[in-house]
């Protein structure tokens, strides 16, 4: 068996079912080991008068109790720009910011003691929405234009023209494994951290400062997450920071494990949107002219909210041609948790925008939506993005085709519609979406990624690169790039945890790129090796180093064959170096970021799918009866895990639009933080007929590691089909007068509220 | 002192009454595959088995050991992940997991696994059910759950020879604690109320769980009902049900969908497969939540409670227990000691319907229990009640009145829709606000008339095209 292109199981397969998979929270409890708590402030906005800890200092257990006072360096946790403090000093800015923390001898009494302080706050005005920041000015960076042509022209000379808003909430990561982190003292002011986090490299350099060493002091250490999904980009550095600091002051290990509420109340969240367009379209509902108004609430801090918010820009054409188009990107400050990277980033609320228009056209022009869809694709002559990225590899329209006939959309549609004229309570509603995903870093720097193999002399080979296995099988992945480039089992390939001592400056496990750019460091670094033996068995046996192949029967040159790790034990001998590391920088990406114009993207990823719902016009219940899904993974490294992670950014997708709601009491305080309040899916929601398939013909036009495809994110916005169905089974409560104001998340309460007002049209 | 089996082993551990089951399992055993998730007994990466001789046999359920106590170990079987098999030596639901690529981050699959091993065991809650259903108390947010579903077709309930376990559980003596008692019996659980009247009974500990988990209160001295034989009865004749006090929720499943469908569909729809596995109806009545499921359809269908205090007992409709938000009619040193339902005319009109963000494992927005007698095409008699809709479970007296006596026709429907505004002021919250629960109230009402009429009204029981 190939080891590329061939569904190996997970790395930590049996590991995960037995539960001898080891997460932070596992680790054997260190001599002296201080658990931690953060004591949270109760406020959205307010001037600390005065902060009374003596409580929590006498409270049993306890062993010391840090304030803002006593970070020595840089209290800081914001990854972009210096404003997001680790504790807050003398305002607060948000409910649930970090006040002080509590080092204590058990979980138990750390908690318990954080909830002891007693704060004197003076309130000052505090501004939670969308529209409150934007009534006052308060944004987290200046408001970014993209635009082409002449769009206020073009609406103008358009013969239809409406406008619509839609709002989008946000969403909760929701990990299993809640954040966590241990640091332990080192000799001669050196830490060492065990952090869950997508991003090791900047949980060393935050931590450094925040100490006020040199990063070659810090070492951070990951081998699993419990989950990450964006959620542990940014914000696993707090907790690391914490233990950091408790480690440093008390020279004694620290373990900071947030509860379940905690988590929920002090990280941040994907951005909520609110929408507006105004779209000019001819007759056949081709577009002509878009205005697009993009608004989200960042909160509190900058974090990646520019670069999120430059991919909701990037993603407002979704699959689409726009001849004239502007959009405006407002990236709003408010007194709230800072939102942070989720799947998509940005992405999925781009692409959504521009669905609903696609929804919204059709509803005007009385087409069938999928029309309407396909009369605006991308195609030859009109195939360039806003931001003037030609789609050189647009499998859109044949994806699209292949899955309306596999998925008998047509026959269902009509079929639908009959259900809908025989049914006075419940409607039903079916919709076809596709998907085109940027595939690259925008912040150019960060496409690059390193990686390190080493051979020891019996032949078993470790491996360790930058990237970070969360669940998306990314180890697995790699390793498998590995063995194939020795033709050696899988098995052979130790994979070894994550580590800043090993490969430095390495960008977060993130934007879909972990197997394109660790997976191609990690093919180089073992080319080398490779190059090294076949070169010395090559002078050896007198062929050529091309005459020496790597096979599975072991490695071939000229008429002898021997087991790899026969001849590794001859290179060790000869003096051949048997490691090496790896680089990959990926090619031909540039933007100009003030233009909003360039080659941000190495290639594009695709997908299409088709939902079917049912709704409940009394209650707005509805269920998500079948999807067909056809994905686009390029030739897929791993079809089993590429598999996985479409149908599991589907069903995220699908809860993001439609169970799992944000709710913020008046004053500012999360009330949905914690699974009793908050609706990730569960298995009764996965649609009773699911179909995904990858796309059999998928291969990357560019060279990118055996020509697979990033698979991470890009599933995630199937889910949009949902949402799209949803609109049309409202739109069927009520027909002719319209689409529905349908707003997202879809709770049956919003679902009936989109009845209510189309029925008051 | 509490024993307990693990993998073979009689394990003697001194444990207070509100050391969690999970902090026992990962911090005094060492046993770390179990994992918290939520603290809650929301997630189910906590998920573990517990053994305990019903009859003649072993009957296993999937519980959270998150909000369980570790007093409630005492005389069961416990099994963890590690019980199960090692990387080398996979058990069947572990080798179909892995086989399927169940499993992405892993941390949310040990519990996953218990919830499958307790299905491969015919265990509580799961005989005869679809996994979705037995697997709703778990939540991954990896996979989209395709391969876990899968993974279980593949490993359907098998008998299984527990003769070992049934040895290491018959006569293991009884445990103690300092701050907790255990009763076996109903006269020694009210003889301990009137000895401890401030004590805190628990029965499956799913809600007095959260007290400690999440609020970090202390319960002060604890009486545990769940191994009080006397009141985990369950009756069933001609003119009702009558379910004790500690009988769960998966054990009371199959008797209430008898008694009507809807009861049955709403067990399906109460939390999930480990909380239904702990939880008690008595528990779910005596600590008077205002989001409670079944005392809203226990009032509509006319039940009524008894109470024991020493030796004296007393009885009261369902709905007279309820006084206010948190104050309930129970007198110190007195306990629920049973529910009576009663059997429902056979031409009654019934609908039990549940309103949530989330199908499965999430509390009401609005219960709505509606209970009508027609006699000659008029409605001679209506019970309904609401949860969610005020500050305890309620009756809807005035628009019970404004329906007796009508015709049973959709304008009768549509006249009394409005007096359900004098019946609840509901608030806005988390799982709704104030006007679309009473939005939504009306209309079910709409849906009680229409689906009498035939048409389709649940989102449930419709296929694709």
């Amino acid at each position: 068996m190939a080891e590329v292109h061939t569904p190996h199981a997970h790395d930590s397969a049996r590991l995960h079912v037995t539960g001898a998979a080891a997460y932070i929270d596992d680790l054997p409890a260190p001599a002296g080991l201080l658990h931690l708590a953060f004591g949270l402030c109760a406020r959205a906005h307010a001037r600390v008068l005065a902060m009374d800890l003596s409580a929590v200092r006498a409270a049993p257990g306890v062993v010391g109790v840090y304030t803002a006072a006593d970070i020595p360096g840089d209290n800081n946790v914001g990854p972009l720009r210096h404003d997001e403090p680790l504790l807050a000093s003398d305002e607060v800015h948000f409910a649930g910011q970090p006040l002080f923390l509590v080092a204590a001898q058990s979980y138990d009494s750390a908690r318990r003691a954080a909830r002891l302080a007693k704060v004197d706050y003076e309130d000052l005005p505090a501004h939670l929405t969308v529209a409150q920041a934007l009534a006052a000015g308060d944004h987290i960076e200046p408001t970014q234009r993209m635009a082409r042509g002449d769009a206020d022209a073009a609406l103008a000379a358009s013969p239809r023209r409406l406008s619509g808003r839609l709002e989008i909430g946000g969403q909760e990561h929701f990990y299993l494994e809640g954040q966590i982190a241990q640091a332990m003292p080192m000799e001669d002011g050196q830490t060492h951290v065990w952090s869950s986090t997508q991003h090791p490299s900047e949980v060393q350099h935050l931590v450094a400062h925040l100490l006020g060493r040199p990063s070659a002091d810090v070492t951070v250490e990951a081998r699993r997450l419990g989950g990450g999904f964006g959620g542990k980009e940014t914000q696993a550095t707090a907790p690391a920071a914490a233990c950091a600091l408790v480690a440093m002051k008390t020279g004694r290990p620290a373990r900071l494990r947030y509860d379940r509420d905690d988590d929920m109340v002090l990280t941040g969240k994907r951005h909520d949107f609110v929408i507006r367009y105004d779209v000019g379209f001819d007759d056949e509902g081709v577009l002509i002219g878009l205005k697009l108004d993009l608004a989200s609430r960042c909160g509190i801090s900058m974090d990646l909210s520019p670069s999120i918010n430059d991919r909701a820009m990037f993603h407002a054409d979704n699959a689409y041609w726009l001849p004239a188009v502007e959009i405006l990107s407002h990236r709003l400050r408010t007194n709230t948790v800072s939102n942070t990277a989720f799947r998509g980033f940005g992405g999925p609320q781009g692409m959504i925008a521009i669905e609903r228009i696609m929804d919204d056209v059709a509803a005007a022009v009385g087409r069938d939506p999928l029309d309407v869809r396909r009369a605006n694709l991308y195609a030859p002559g009109r195939d360039i993005t806003p931001y003037g990225m030609r789609v050189a590899d647009n499998v859109a329209p044949r994806i699209m085709d292949e899955l309306a006939v596999s998925c008998d959309y047509a026959a269902r549609r009509a079929a639908v519609a009959d259900f809908n004229a025989s049914h006075r309570v419940l409607k039903k509603g079916i919709a076809l979406t596709p998907v085109k995903f940027g595939i690259s870093f925008t912040a150019q720097h960060l496409n690059q990624a390193g990686a390190l193999v080493l051979v020891y002399a019996d032949g078993s080979i470790q491996l360790n690169h930058g990237g970070i296995e969360m669940g998306q099988g990314l180890y697995t992945k790699v390793a498998q790039v590995v063995a194939d480039v020795f033709a050696l089992p899988l098995s052979r390939i130790r994979i070894t945890a994550t580590r800043t001592d090993k490969v430095p400056n390495t960008s977060a496990t993130a934007a879909s790129s972990g197997s394109d750019l660790n997976g191609m460091a990690a093919y180089y670094a073992a080319m080398e090796i490779r190059g090294r033996m076949a070169a010395w068995l090559a002078a050896q046996n007198g062929v050529t180093a091309q005459d020496v192949r790597f096979t599975r029967e072991g490695v071939v040159a000229g008429d002898t064959t021997m087991p790899f790790s026969a001849l590794a034990r001859m290179a060790y001998m000869a003096r051949v170096p048997l490691w090496a590391s790896g680089f990959y920088a990926t090619p031909d990406i540039h933007y100009d970021r003030a233009a909003h114009h360039g080659r941000p993207f190495y290639y594009f990823a695709y997908g299409a799918a088709c939902s079917e719902v049912v709704i409940d016009t009394l209650t707005g219940e509805h269920k998500v009866l079948r999807t067909d899904i056809l994905h686009d993974a390029g030739r897929s490294l791993n079809p089993a895990i590429d598999l996985g992670q479409v149908e599991g950014g589907f069903i995220q997708g699908m809860g993001w639009l439609t169970t799992e709601e944000l709710v913020f009491h008046p004053d500012g305080r999360l009330l949905s933080h914690a699974p009793s309040t908050y609706k990730i899916p569960t298995a009764g929601d996965r649609p009773a007929h699911m179909d995904i398939r990858l796309w059999d013909r998928g291969e990357n036009v560019e060279p990118t590691i055996h020509r697979s495809k990033a698979v991470g994110e890009p599933p995630f916005m199937l889910a949009i089909s949902v949402f799209s169905a949803l609109s049309e089974a409202v739109m069927a409560a009520a027909p002719g007068v319209g689409l529905p104001a349908l707003d997202a998340p879809a709770t049956p309460e919003r679902v009936l509220k989109a009845i209510a007002e189309l029925k008051a049209r | 002192m509490i024993r307990f089996l693990l993998d073979g082993q009689v394990m003697k551990i001194e444990a207070g009454a509100q050391e969690t089951a999970l902090h026992l399992i990962r911090e005094r055993l060492g046993r770390k595959g179990t994992k918290e998730g939520c603290g809650e007994g929301d997630c189910g990466a906590c998920t573990v088995l517990l053994g305990e001789i019903v009859g003649s046999t072993v009957q296993w359920r999937a519980v959270n050991s998150c909000i369980l106590f570790a007093p409630m170990l005492d005389g069961k079987a416990l099994v963890t992940v590690e019980s199960l098999g090692a990387p080398d030596r996979l058990c069947a639901v572990q080798g179909e997991m892995v086989a399927r690529h169940g499993s992405q981050c892993g941390f949310c699959t040990p519990g996953f696994i218990m919830s499958l091993e307790g299905r491969a065991r015919g265990g509580l809650g799961t005989v005869g059910r679809p996994v979705a259903d037995v697997l709703s108390g778990n939540l991954c947010r990896c996979t989209g759950y395709g391969p876990i579903l899968d993974s279980a077709a593949a490993c359907p309930p098998a008998p299984r020879d527990d003769g070992d376990v049934l040895a290491g559980l018959t006569g293991l003596p009884r445990g103690e604690g300092e701050n907790w008692h255990a009763p076996r019996s109903a006269d020694e659980l009210a003889a301990l109320l009137m000895a401890y009247p401030e004590a805190r009974i628990v029965a499956g500990a799913t809600d007095v769980g959260l007290w400690v988990t999440k609020q970090l209160r202390d319960l002060g001295r604890v009486i545990f009902i769940g191994d009080v034989a006397d009141l985990r009865g369950i009756g069933e004749n001609e003119a009702g049900v009558t379910l004790g006090a500690a009988v769960r929720y998966s054990e009371s499943w199959d008797v209430l969908a008898r008694l009507h469908p809807d009861l049955g569909e709403l067990m399906r729809r109460i939390a999930g497969t480990p909380v239904r596995n702990a939880g008690t109806i008595g528990g779910n009545i005596a600590n008077g939540s205002p989001i409670g499921d079944m005392p809203p359809a226990l009032i509509a269908l006319g039940a009524t409670l008894t109470l024991r205090r020493g030796d004296m007992r007393r009885e009261m409709a369902l709905e007279d227990y309820f006084l206010a938000y948190g104050k309930q009619d129970r007198r110190e040193g007195e306990f629920v000691e049973s529910v009576f339902i009663p059997r429902p005319a056979s031409d009654a009109v019934i609908a039990i319907i549940k309103l949530s963000k989330r199908f499965d494992s999430d509390i009401s927005a609005v219960l709505g229990a509606f209970h009508l007698s027609i006699e000659d095409g008029m409605i001679a008699r209506a019970r309904i009640a609401f949860g969610g809709m005020a500050a305890t479970p309620k009756r809807a007296h005035a628009t019970e009145e404004a329906l007796i006596g009508k015709a049973w026709e959709e304008a009768t429907i549509e006249a009394a829709i409005p007096a359900l505004s004098r019946d609840y002021q509901p608030l806005s919250d988390v799982r709704g606000s104030s006007a679309y629960r009473l939005a939504v109230a009306g209309n079910l009402l709409r849906r009680l008339w229409l689906a009498q009429s035939g048409e389709a009204v649940s989102v449930l029981e419709v296929g694709h095209g």
